[in-house]
């Protein structure tokens, strides 16, 4: 059997496979942005403990690796209360991406100009109100690219979640490879989906940037129309769509 | 303006100190301002002009000293914070324009949020002031697409839809492009007959001798003189006031 025929006969499995993968990183990512804005307000709060814990938190998270993190959580809550295999997956993918997210919030207000909370304020405008008007909507906007390369980022590491058992993408490929002895196709294929949702997901993100730059003056004739220095499409991609144009 | 120091001063600081760590900033400087007088501050970079501006909305925090505004002691609590800056204009060096929001926007947030206008009173007066500084067609623009001193001129619009007791400026024309520090400047002789009451840091002279009811020369973290622009600009009294002077002229 080609690659070819074999990509056309599991095609079902794997679409359906994608699905799972993707409600397991979007349900990973909701908590991890709640959980995350959480975190990088202790980072940024003025009282000592709230700080040190928020700190200790994303120290250990990202020192140690994904996959204990996932055997941890599952082994742990097993213990507890028995989890579907889903949601102690998507627990441990969103303590893990909720470190990374609190970074890149924690970032993204610093990056807000002093000045503009101090005009804000100097309007009159309750600290509240100025992180809501305008820290919070600008900070959106510098974290976006970042947040959107953190979501490839978790959309590829959900792969790890296969070791505890759970049939999303990735172990729909190790469980074919098993059947039909055929790893580099098997592992091919499964690499196929993987960058056919990173791809949609950048462009997605794209839109998004662009939509939410509209304030930015285009600037003409810039390479490649940079916006910003976030998720590129590869080299290809944009040189089709500028022949396109042209 | 001869009757200008009659009646209660709008601003009154008493005994200022600010230190930054055991950098002294201010040592003990006292100013009033009276009611639609325009004050201009002057002097050397690092004689505590900002500083003494940015102490009176409250953006800087005093060491020691007393301020009142608006016959109201300066408290640093939050909502009393709040209600005296939303009396007190402040445009800055940098325009400090919110770049997420159209020019419009930029004006209307405040009033909308702070003096609880309705969105189409917010617009309507934003509009006006539009006019006002000569900028009615940029209502609808983002900050990005306007020149520095367009961006200006809408912060000052913005500040002035708040309807201020006084507007302070710090050093408004320093960012400026040079042909660019006229229309400022020009908006801001409007103001400053029409009425308004001013604090002004500038470096610009001829503003200072056009506008000012007084000028205040700051220098060494104090005041060092203080008069009509006549007197404080052409026959200073003070060494440190004959050095700043001197040094100006020789630009």
């Amino acid at each position: 059997m080609t690659f070819f025929d074999n990509f056309v006969e599991y095609a079902p499995l794997f679409i359906e496979a994608s699905w799972v993968t993707l409600r397991l990183t979007a349900v990973a990512l909701v908590i991890a942005m709640v959980l995350g804005g959480v975190i990088a307000w202790m980072v940024m709060s003025r009282f000592g403990p709230l700080r040190w814990l928020a700190t200790a938190y994303i120290g250990v998270i990202r020192g140690t690796p994904l996959i204990a993190q996932i055997f941890v959580l599952y082994f742990g809550i097993s213990e507890i209360v028995k989890m579907p295999a889903f949601w102690a997956g998507a627990l441990a993918l969103a303590a893990h991406n909720s470190a990374y997210i609190a970074e890149i919030f924690r970032s993204g207000f610093q990056a807000v100009p002093r000045g503009l909370v101090e005009a804000s304020r100097s309007l009159g405008m309750s600290k509240r109100k100025t992180l809501r008007r305008v820290q919070a909507p600008l900070a959106l906007r510098t974290t976006l690219p970042v947040l959107g390369n953190q979501y490839i980022i978790a959309v590829k590491d959900s792969s790890l979640v296969s070791f505890i058992g759970m049939t999303e993408l990735f172990q729909t490929s190790r469980n074919l490879q098993a059947q039909n002895y055929e790893p580099l196709q098997m592992y091919l294929m499964v690499s196929v989906y993987y960058l056919a949702i990173v791809l949609a997901l950048t462009f997605v993100v794209n839109r998004l940037e662009h939509s939410l730059s509209k304030h930015r003056r285009p600037v003409e004739g810039s390479s490649g129309g940079s916006d910003g220095g976030g998720l590129r499409l590869p080299v290809w991609g944009r040189n089709r769509k500028a022949e396109g144009r042209a | 303006m001869t009757d200008a120091h009659r009646g209660q001063p709008l601003v009154s600081m008493r005994n200022i100190v600010k230190t930054f760590g055991d950098n002294v900033v201010l040592d003990g400087v006292d100013l009033d301002v009276y009611p639609g007088e325009v004050v201009v501050l002057i002097g050397p970079s690092g004689a505590g002009k900002s500083t003494l501006l940015r102490c009176i909305n409250g953006l800087e925090r005093i060491s020691s000293g007393t301020i009142e505004v608006d016959g109201q002691q300066l408290s640093y609590q939050e909502s009393a914070m709040n209600r005296i800056r939303s009396r007190i204009g402040m445009v800055f060096q940098a325009f400090n324009l919110f770049p997420h929001m159209t020019v419009a926007q930029n004006i209307m947030m405040a009033q909308q949020d702070v003096l609880g206008r309705s969105a189409s009173e917010a617009r309507q007066r934003a509009e006006e002031l539009l006019g006002r500084v000569g900028l009615e067609e940029k209502a609808d623009a983002y900050p990005d697409s306007l020149s520095g001193g367009q961006q200006q001129r809408v912060a000052i619009a913005r500040a002035l839809a708040m309807d201020p007791a006084v507007m302070l400026f710090d050093e408004p024309t320093s960012a400026l492009d040079p042909e660019l520090v006229g229309e400022v400047l020009h908006v801001m002789r409007e103001l400053a007959d029409a009425g308004m009451t001013m604090v002004v840091v500038t470096h610009e002279m001829r503003f200072a001798r056009r506008a000012a009811d007084r000028v205040v020369l700051m220098a060494d973290r104090q005041i060092v003189e203080e008069g009509t622009p006549e007197q404080v600009l052409d026959n200073p009294t003070s060494d440190r006031g004959q050095a700043f002077l001197r040094q100006l002229s020789e630009d």
